[in-house]
């Protein structure tokens, strides 16, 4: 064997393939660029971004305290790659809705860690559910439950609206 | 810190910027007083676009709780000294995709009370009989110590 690399699992191809398609993902997304939004990392059903602390994201610059809205943003992107993944290929969706928990406040200056897993896909529907921590998975931030919808087949619904 | 805090502002000012928060600047926003309320202004930036050709759903629902918050500062009595509000739940329904154009919210106080404070936000673009997505927001309210 001229090639001294082990062979690649198809896992672990697959795996490869999902990442870079997600790297890719999210260097189109401008205002996932603009609040610093990265990915973190994925596995059975569930896939995380990171937000780094950034002075832009602050609303209260006495404290250095992060906008409740930034995180809204880093869980609604999370949440929305997590049943991208689920789908398993690429498909108009958009957010029906979103709701979260703002269980404390995060520290001073944190970078955020957004998990979405979607937990039941239906013909159209996505149903995720998510969790943001600061540090310490398990003292989370916040929590968040939201549903997407597909348009199968709808090239060229991006843009318009949908609903 | 900036001359003029974003409560004081709010209260005080025909309009302006909303400068003093700088998450707020990221989102580029203004307000204006109007017929009774606060209307609140997320110009069209490329900064903004989430999918192609439409706003990321995050902005638009930073721009609802900012627009909630307005909300709620307006309906306190002047004379009373400003709480600070920390979100609780935030809920948003998106109902239609956010065009690449300018982005407008007002918030409504559906009840004030001494501890928590319910809001609906809604935002639209071209048209505010078509909005574009509402927020269901409930504050806690944390008095400053007399």
């Amino acid at each position: 064997m001229s090639d001294e690399r082990p062979p690649e699992t198809p896992e672990a191809r697959a795996l490869r393939r999902q990442k870079r398609f997600l790297d890719n993902f999210l260097a189109n997304v401008p205002h996932m660029k603009e609040l610093g939004i990265a990915f973190h990392g994925m596995g059975e059903g569930w896939v995380e971004l990171v937000m780094p602390f950034s002075e832009t994201q602050v609303a209260d610059p006495a404290y250095g305290i992060i906008a409740s809205g930034a995180i809204f943003t880093l869980m609604d992107s999370v949440c929305g790659m997590a049943s991208m993944l689920a789908r398993g290929r690429l498909e108009p969706n958009a957010t029906i809705d979103l709701r979260v928990d703002y269980l404390r406040s995060p520290r001073p200056q944190a970078t955020v860690i957004g998990r979405g897993e979607c937990y039941r896909m239906t013909r159209q529907i996505a149903f995720v559910r998510g969790v943001a921590h600061d540090g310490d998975p398990d003292k989370p931030i916040a929590h968040v439950a939201g549903t997407f919808v597909f348009t199968p087949g709808g090239a060229g619904v991006v843009g318009s609206s949908i609903i | 810190m900036s001359p003029i805090g974003f409560g004081a502002a709010l209260r005080e000012l025909p309009g302006g910027r909303l400068d003093m928060v700088p998450y707020a600047r990221l989102l580029d926003l203004s307000f204006e007083q109007s017929g009774g309320e606060i209307r609140l202004r997320m110009p069209y930036a490329e900064r903004l676009v989430g999918a192609p050709g439409r706003l990321h759903g995050g902005a638009i629902a930073g721009l609802l709780e900012i627009a909630g918050m307005a909300a709620v500062i307006r309906a306190l009595p002047e004379d009373e000294r400003l709480p600070r509000l920390r979100p609780v739940t935030v809920t948003v329904d998106y109902l239609r995709a956010g065009q690449t154009i300018d982005t407008w919210a007002a918030g409504e106080v559906t009840r004030l009370g001494r501890r928590v404070v319910n809001v609906i936000s809604r935002a639209w673009q071209a048209d505010r009989a078509r909005p574009i997505a509402s927020a269901h927001l409930n504050f806690l309210v944390d008095w400053p110590e007399a």
